[in-house]
């Protein structure tokens, strides 16, 4: 019993712990955007630009002001410019939700390059500052649950709050309420009078704020550098996550610290050098969310009107 | 079942006006100049055919239309319906024919969305069940309100929904085919609801096109005839024949339909044996059910909506597989065969939403037509589609059919929905099929469309095909029909040979009371 | 009963079929796309303080000034036309396949290993060969995606996403490790066989005959989507699987079939790759054509003609875009910017309409007023 206590709290695995959580986060955090939308009937497929760009303005803005918050809220805002975009083209004008996103997706892997170069020249990358980390006196001394939920950054703190947060707003709330509806039966919803443009259009917003912040994690705190196309298809890995976790943001806690860990591993067994080529390692994520996905996914529970146009006051007689 | 307690409302003051009302589609005027006005604790009922304006016009009175001219007055004082939330407040609510219900839910959680009194930002539950069960006791309404909405029966929702309407305050309730998914026992309860409502001094606007309903529950009775209103009655002051010439414009027609007694010596064409299924919630839509249908047999399937028709039918077409039992087409078993296979083997589905399984709306009336057809000789060589051959295909159902399109170009989308069904049934009904599955044929057509659909069944009855004729219209089934199944909670009821029962013990099969 | 005839169709191959199909108001927003986009792409060049005229100039320069300008741009081109059409043939099924630049990359090291394994092979039987592998292994790579769709339900949006990390790690590995050019230290392949490398077919250029693959291959699309039975099922089961399926069409096949074929002309174009320009095998085969061949094929308005155009363009633009750069000074980033800014124009051409609508009823409520 000592021996197994022992090995928990060993350094390398507290280690592989407080990364699994770490590397959680940002797919977690683009994840628990998307269950506003997705609940309220919206794909948004362009999570991975929206990542990717909050990475970047993060990442810069964090490094003019010396400040985390500012980064993050930053992120915040950039992310939510291209919800209301993306939301523009799905809800208002009923484009092809998947190719949409996608678009979006590759516009923002130009764009986050150019603007790049833009901002710092070509050459020498500029690091950005370390943030820190927050040990919860107490909590962080428990075996395995203390480094990975209670030794970390305070953006993982924040993440935990809108876990909490979105629960209860999903859950409880009677906003949260007119998003359900929204999701299973838009007709239904306006005749109760619900705005489901608007409340899709706000889902869309909270999303892409989200994904900001989850994007400015990676740059931020995950690291401390801004490299062309860091989110490497973590956006994507979201929505995996969002089926999965079953769309409720319990679910997808748990199902995100799933790819945190597998993601841990393999960045750990490279330095072990365990006679893997390295590249087979870095599949793992993706072979993961393959597996996941094919075959540990229910169908039956997507909201009943995802991806469908709504029109406002209906057709005919 | 005798309604005698009708109370004569006219003297007082109106509740509600409707004066000159328009209400235009782009171009196409749904309701012209239209009048109206119900008094508190009448029965008004609505009466039109698909496509009359009768939704329409209730639209606008809760607010989900704006019209384009015209006057609401409620209690004399002139308002404006801009959004549902208005009409609310203003006591008229509206129970829709398609239930505006989230299933996902529990019947309080659906009573509280988008309602503020109900607790703001977080709802209280426990106050709204109360409030559920107390309208419950009013009006006779039985429901529990921490159910969710999925576990309910049709019935069940139903008051849900009028339970939701009275919440919020509803002094004048508008139900629009309230009765088109219960059973006749189901539907004399709705009846007694309706009356309670009406003594206890709420209107009622009853949208409906059955005739003998209006003429049992209402107290006053507007027809509407392509947009307008043709004329409004006090009830006892009319009859079936009137309204219906008031409604459709002319007398109904009767079919000729030769009936033949059903043939039990030679062996049946179709024969269904122990079929059962079970779908992905894992609730077994069709228990058990025995048919056989004969060459030159209209055989009906009469019941209400939801007791597994649509999933009888989609089995036979191929597109579900039964969890058990066996269905034979002239002797060779196709319960595992595709759906090219049965349609090789002479079988024509006629779906019961032709946008969505019938047809396809962004392809033109030249490719619709091969939808089926184009693997087969002459249409296709080779692998390669042969466009003469096609070309001449699509003109022929065109004509034969009398199909009104502008070019064989045309978007299917564009053609109007009799048209669209015709092109259905020419496209299936040219290849001469020996068995022919026709779910809804008329659903949503007016009377000139029905009666083509109705002939040309009759007219591949005479060729000897075997029809299975699905319909939620009774009459429709009864009319037709030379022997009738009843369906009920997925099983067959009783079988019946033409004229040998009557609607009574069809309506007692129907809602599950066995003879 | 009976009424007029109607007009029957023309026969589908006459000139003014082919001229209504091509001109369409679809062509007019998307050339007003085009346009769009590059007027944006004008204000970012703008933010980096560069003369607007002397950049576009230096762009359209690089891209078809000279013979060499074009050749270059026609050889970007032929990977693009290549996978594009493969996106397209899919799209036209209701598949997304998203994976078109893992599935070159496998087309790419598959055809190279069989080229530098079977080197003494005669050219005539060598380059059918090499063509088939990529073809296959293409084909095959999309087909993991489309079997998890077909049997399990899986999204193969996310699934061609996530083969395309797979497939470039997978490269990465083999030419660092097994396949690696002996003694070399570079993530590449030895050298292909000459007989194997294809020929240039325009003098002192490297434009080579990958191009000429990429005009037949669009020609036998376009023939296959609206002259055989096949295609007409994917065109049916892309706009109504539900209906497709009862008319006794067999969707899974049909939407495996076509995320097939989709991967084995993205192979196609990997091959081209290996043989054209490359002559091996390299670890970054590919600046992202695959996730390019997306905006391509949605430009071309998913008709395997009006992708080769596209394909053009766009091959003109990143051409040019490295004149742009090392003559003025723009990140050729910029024309990647473009690039998107046209497609998501593309998309949002909706709003045109709707602006339109608005217009109209203000006037018509002013009328009546």
């Amino acid at each position: 019993m000592n021996d197994i206590l022992s090995f928990l709290t060993s350094p390398v695995v507290s280690g592989f712990f407080s990364a699994s959580m770490r590397l959680a986060a940002p797919i977690l955090l683009a994840a628990l955007g998307g269950i506003y939308n997705e609940r309220a009937g919206v794909l948004n497929i362009g999570m991975e630009g929206m990542m990717l760009m909050g990475s970047l303005i993060g990442f810069t803005i964090g490094h003019i002001t010396g400040s985390l918050w500012l980064g993050v809220l930053a992120a915040a805002l950039t992310g939510v410019l291209l919800g209301l975009i993306l939301g523009f083209f799905t809800i208002t004008l009923d484009a092809n939700q998947v190719v949409a996103g996608i678009s979006i997706n590759l516009l923002c892997v130009g764009l986050a390059s150019f603007l790049y170069r833009l901002f710092y020249g070509l050459g020498l990358q500029p690091r950005g500052t370390d943030y820190g980390i927050w040990n919860i006196p107490g909590l962080s001394q428990i075996p395995v649950i203390g480094p990975m939920f209670f030794q970390q950054s305070p953006l993982v703190y924040l993440t935990y709050l809108i876990i909490a947060v979105s629960f209860i707003v999903i859950f409880r709330s009677s906003w949260g309420l007119s998003i359900i509806a929204t999701g299973e039966n838009p007709a239904a919803a306006e005749t109760l009078g619900v705005n489901v443009v608007r409340t899709r259009y706000i889902s869309m917003v909270i999303s892409g704020a989200l994904c900001g912040i989850g994007g400015a994690f990676l740059s931020l705190v995950a690291t401390s550098v801004f490299l062309d196309n860091m989110t490497a298809g973590r956006g994507y890995i979201a929505l995996a996550i969002l089926l999965l976790g079953r769309r409720n943001p319990l679910g997808l806690l748990a199902a995100a610290l799933m790819f945190g860990a597998a993601d841990a591993l393999q960045l750990r067994t490279q330095l072990l050098n365990i006679g893997i080529p390295f590249q087979f390692m870095l599949m793992l994520p993706y072979l993961l969310t393959i597996v996941v996905l094919s075959f540990f996914v229910r169908r039956t529970d997507n909201p009943a009107a995802l991806g469908e146009h709504f029109k406002q006051g209906g057709g005919e007689s | 079942m005798e309604f005698t307690e009708k109370k004569p409302s006219f003297d007082n003051q109106p509740i509600l006006q409707v004066k000159d009302i328009i209400v235009t589609y782009g171009s196409f005027v749904a309701n012209d100049h239209i009048n109206l006005d119900i008094h508190p604790g009448e029965i008004h009922a609505l009466l039109g055919e698909n496509g009359a304006g009768k939704t329409t016009l209730m639209k606008v009175l809760v607010g989900l239309l704006q019209p384009k001219s015209g006057k609401i007055f409620l209690e004399d004082h002139e308002v404006t319906i801009d959004s549902a939330i208005t009409a609310q407040s203003m006591g008229i609510g509206m129970v829709h024919q398609h239930f505006m219900l989230i299933p996902t839910l529990t019947v309080a959680q659906n009573v509280c969305i988008g309602l503020r009194s109900a607790g703001y930002p977080f709802p209280d539950l426990r106050k709204v069940s109360n409030r559920i069960r107390e309208l419950s006791e009013r009006y006779n309404l039985q429901v529990d309100p921490n159910v969710k909405v999925s576990q309910l029966s049709v019935g069940a929702q139903q008051r849900v929904e009028i339970i939701k309407v009275l919440y919020r305050g509803a002094r004048i309730l508008i139900l629009d085919e309230p009765t088109a998914v219960l059973t006749p026992q189901e539907t004399d309860g709705l009846f007694e609801v309706i009356q309670n409502l009406a003594q206890q001094n709420n209107s009622i606007i009853f949208i409906s096109h059955k005739l003998n309903e209006v003429m049992t529950i209402s107290h006053r009775i507007t027809v509407l005839r392509q947009g307008k209103v043709v004329a409004t009655r006090n009830t006892p002051e009319t009859d079936v024949r009137e309204l219906a010439r008031l409604m459709v414009g002319h007398d109904l027609g009767n079919l000729n339909v030769r009936h033949n007694v059903a043939k039990t010596t030679t062996p049946p064409l179709v024969r269904i044996e122990n079929l059962r299924f079970m779908d992905e919630r894992k609730l077994e839509s069709l228990r058990r059910i025995d048919l056989d249908i004969h060459e030159g047999e209209i055989h009906g399937i009469a019941g209400v909506d939801g007791n597994g028709q649509e999933e009888l039918a989609r089995i036979l077409a191929g597109l579900f597989t039964p969890s058990s039992g066996k269905v034979w087409l002239a002797g060779q078993d196709i319960t595992h065969a595709s759906p090219a296979r049965r349609i090789s083997a002479g079988m024509a589905y006629i779906p019961g939403d032709r946008q969505r399984t019938g047809l396809v709306l962004d392809m033109s009336v030249i490719e619709n037509s091969i939808l089926e057809l184009n693997t087969h000789d002459p249409y296709s060589k080779n692998g390669f589609m042969n466009f003469n051959e096609i070309n001449n295909l699509a003109t022929n159902l065109v004509q034969s059919y009398d199909i009104r399109c502008r070019d064989l170009q045309q978007n299917v989308g564009t053609l109007s929905g009799g048209n669209q069904q015709k092109l259905v049934l020419a496209r299936q009904l040219f290849r001469n099929p020996r068995f022919i599955i026709a779910m809804q044929p008329t659903r949503g057509l007016d009377v000139g469309a029905t009666e083509y659909v109705h002939s040309m069944l009759i007219e591949q009855q005479k060729r000897g095909s075997a029809i299975l004729l699905i319909s939620t219209e009774l009459d429709e089934v009864l009319e037709l029909s030379d022997r009738v199944s009843v369906i009920y909670g997925g099983q067959i009821m009783g079988t019946f040979n033409h004229g040998q029962t009557n609607k009574e013990t069809i309506g007692l099969l129907m809602a599950g009371k066995t003879l | 009963m009976t009424q007029p005839i109607p007009e029957t169709s023309r026969p589908s191959n006459s000139f003014d079929q082919i001229l209504r199909r091509v001109f369409t108001p679809d062509l007019a927003s998307t050339l007003g796309s085009i346009v769009l986009a590059m007027i944006v792409g004008a204000g970012l060049i703008a933010l980096r303080g560069v003369n607007l005229l002397l950049a576009y100039q230096a762009l359209f320069d690089g891209a078809f000034g000279n013979l060499n300008s074009i050749a270059e741009s026609l050889i970007v081109a032929t990977p693009l036309a290549l996978a594009g059409i493969g996106v397209t043939i899919a799209f036209r099924a209701g598949v997304f396949n998203v994976g078109a630049e893992g599935q070159l990359y496998i087309g790419a090291i598959a055809s190279t290993y069989v080229g530098l394994t079977f080197a003494n092979l005669p050219g005539y039987l060598l380059i059918p060969l090499m063509m088939l592998t990529a073809m296959l292994a293409g084909g095959l790579w999309a087909g993991i995606a489309g079997l998890l769709k077909v049997w399990m339900g899986a999204s193969e949006m996310i699934n061609t996403i996530m083969l395309n990390y797979i497939a470039t790690f997978l490269v990465s590995y083999l030419v660092h490790g097994p396949l690696q050019e002996p003694g070399s230290p570079l993530g590449q392949t030895a050298m292909l066989p000459a007989q194997a490398w294809l020929v240039h077919i325009l003098p002192r250029t490297r434009l080579h005959a990958g191009l000429i693959i990429a005009v037949i291959i669009s020609i036998i699309a376009a023939v296959v989507l609206w002259r055989t039975t096949w295609g007409f099922h994917i065109r049916v089961v892309g706009k109504n699987p539900i209906a497709a399926q009862a008319a006794g069409i067999q969707v899974n096949w049909i939407l495996l079939s076509a995320l097939m074929a989709s991967g084995a002309l993205a192979g196609l174009a990997g091959y081209g790759e290996a043989a054209g320009p490359q002559h091996r095998m390299i670890e970054y085969i590919s600046p992202g054509y695959g996730y390019t061949a997306i905006v391509v094929a949605l430009l071309g308005q998913l008709n395997p003609l009006g992708v080769l155009a596209a394909a053009i363009l766009f091959g003109g633009l990143e051409v040019g875009a490295t004149t742009m750069e090392s003559a003025v000074g723009v990140p050729s980033a910029v024309v990647t910017v473009i690039q998107y800014l046209i497609v998501l124009f593309l998309i949002g051409r909706g709003a045109f309409d709707l602006i339109r609508q608005k217009l109209h009823r203000e006037k018509k409520s002013e009328q009546r007023a």
